[in-house]
């Protein structure tokens, strides 16, 4: 395992690096002019989904993006049908499919986010104006379920810290909570799981929130977030499990002491504050050294599970002299 | 009952325990088995393994209660050997997809993991009442040996039920339902036992 500081790299090096990991991108778009453009006779649309099934549902807002260096290269993504229609949002329903059926009621605009606590001064934002804050960037992550399964998702948003930085916390924050939307009316589902206090709350110690890896999320697949995953903004944890990346959030808290948690506090021995992926600790129920590529025929979906989801040269360093046994 | 409304009902009875594993295949051939065809394959082997179960266990309750419908008895085995065909294969889902037929792993999974402890358990619970399903094992053992063995499906019933609880999330309700329905199939038998006990015989009333 390397702990340590990521490498810086050099400037020149990130645009060839940049074109390399959108060179599927690249041929598929160019796949698709030439297809769109010999097809035009015979309907091209219907070509254009046998070419490239299930992406070409495309309905929501489309976003401006940019890319990212931090974008993860070499993986196959996962459909934006997979990605849309297995959810865990249990205010919704526990079933995979409820969060797309049933989250219709949710109302994403006028949309505003509170920060409170130990910041320099309490404040509002707006949703429009958040996404305008930095440019939004195209960032590809694994996303790894404790349920032990993952996705590939191609996210959009910026890195938290740019947020932080806006909202002035004292030196005296040392961890930020994420609250979500709760409103039993809309969220009618939300009693089907018993024992769970809603609103949903998720935490990360500062220097965790601070990373470049942590991403403010407004979109997936270049357009606005559908609502089943977390509309209209959400954060994104790579490296640990799901349930960590806090969906429709309305408020952040800046405070000194370890926020309470949702699934950690339904369940301590199975869910800790920290929920890194990591092979080598199990949670209960599930065996956490393998997991389940969604989307793919099921003889093909094992595989290995990573240490921080495969994202340790990035934020290992975070833990240094940690126990991860312990502080799971 | 005529043998050939029988015949035809053996018939309807085999083709509806068949359809969940004919589901399966299909979606398997096709990849349609949702996003995570892992998950979907375990789910319906185990859900069919309890409803398949549940209907076994109703016959006996049933008929005591409807006397008009003993002849049921006679789909009885049938109905115990899907459940133990769907037990079989949600058990090879494991061993197979989860496990990687890793020997190692299965056994750290059986003492780490009390939901696949107590699904172990039942399967194996059920071995023994699949073994001695035919005619020849009911007349090697005698009725009444045979009888006590096949209590154990009880044990087995309730192995199956803990199994699913302790699979799920704290918190998630899914297994309700189910559990419901074979906890009234288990307490209908002591139920059942004492009202026919209390109940005056004709002479005497």
């Amino acid at each position: 395992m390397l702990i340590g500081k990521p490498p810086s790299i050099p400037s020149s090096q990130i645009t060839p690096r940049d074109q390399y990991m959108n060179r599927r991108r690249f041929l598929r778009g160019s796949l698709a002019g030439a297809a769109a453009l010999g097809a035009t006779a015979f309907g091209g649309e219907r070509l254009a989904q046998v070419l490239s099934p299930r992406t070409s549902v495309l309905a929501g807002t489309r976003l401006q993006t940019v890319k990212s260096p931090l974008t993860t290269t070499g993986e196959q993504l996962t459909s934006f049908e997979d990605i849309t229609h297995y959810n865990n949002f249990y205010e919704f329903g526990v079933e995979k499919g409820d969060p797309a059926k049933n989250d219709g009621g949710l109302p994403t605009r006028p949309w505003t986010v509170q920060v409170e606590g130990l910041v320099k001064q309490p404040k509002t934002f707006d949703i429009d104006a958040l996404m305008k804050l930095r440019p939004l960037e195209d960032r590809v992550y694994r996303h790894r379920c404790v349920e032990a399964w993952s996705m590939v998702v191609p996210w959009v948003g910026y890195s938290l810290s740019e947020f932080i930085k806006q909202c002035e916390p004292l030196s005296t924050a040392k961890y930020v909570q994420f609250i979500s939307y709760y409103d039993r009316h809309v969220e009618k589902w939300a009693d089907e799981v018993a024992g769970i206090v809603w609103p949903y709350s998720e935490g990360l110690r500062m220097d965790e929130a601070m990373n470049e890896l942590t991403l403010l999320t407004f979109g997936l697949y270049g357009q606005e977030l559908p609502n089943q995953n977390g509309a209209p903004i959400r954060i994104v944890v790579p490296w640990k499990y799901g349930y960590k990346s806090a969906k429709s959030i309305v408020r952040v808290r800046f405070v000194k002491d370890e926020p309470p948690t949702t699934w950690n506090q339904q369940a301590p021995s199975a869910y800790g504050f920290y929920s890194n992926v990591n092979p080598n600790v199990d949670t209960v129920p599930w065996n956490q050294a393998t997991e389940r590529r969604v989307g793919l025929p099921f003889w093909q979906q094992r595989r290995t599970t990573l240490l921080f989801n495969g994202y340790g040269q990035q934020v290992a360093y975070l833990y240094k002299g940690m126990d991860l046994r312990k502080n799971y | 009952m005529k043998h050939s409304s029988l015949v035809a009902l053996k018939v309807l009875v085999w083709l509806a325990c068949l359809a969940p594993f004919g589901w399966l295949v299909w979606g398997a051939a096709t990849t349609s088995l949702g996003p995570d065809a892992t998950a979907t394959i375990t789910f319906a082997t185990g859900r069919t393994t309890l409803r398949l179960l549940a209907i076994t266990l109703a016959i006996a309750p049933v008929r005591k209660l409807i006397p008009k419908l003993t002849w049921i008895i006679r789909f009885r085995r049938l109905l115990g050997l899907f459940t133990f065909f769907y037990a079989t294969l949600h058990l090879l889902t494991w061993v197979a997809l989860y496990a990687g037929f890793d020997v190692n792993r299965m056994a750290t999974d059986v003492v780490k993991r009390r939901y696949i402890t107590a699904g172990m358990a039942a399967w194996l619970l059920m071995l023994p009442l699949a073994a001695t399903s035919t005619n020849w094992a009911i007349r090697k053992l005698g009725g009444k040996r045979w009888n006590r063995l096949h209590q154990l499906i009880y044990l087995a019933a309730v192995c199956g039920v803990v199994h699913y609880w302790w699979q799920v999330k704290t918190g998630v309700l899914t297994p309700l339902a189910i559990t419901i329905v074979i906890a009234v199939l288990l307490l209908a038998r002591p139920v059942l036992n004492l009202a026919q006990r209390r109940r005056p015989r004709p002479a005497e009333a």
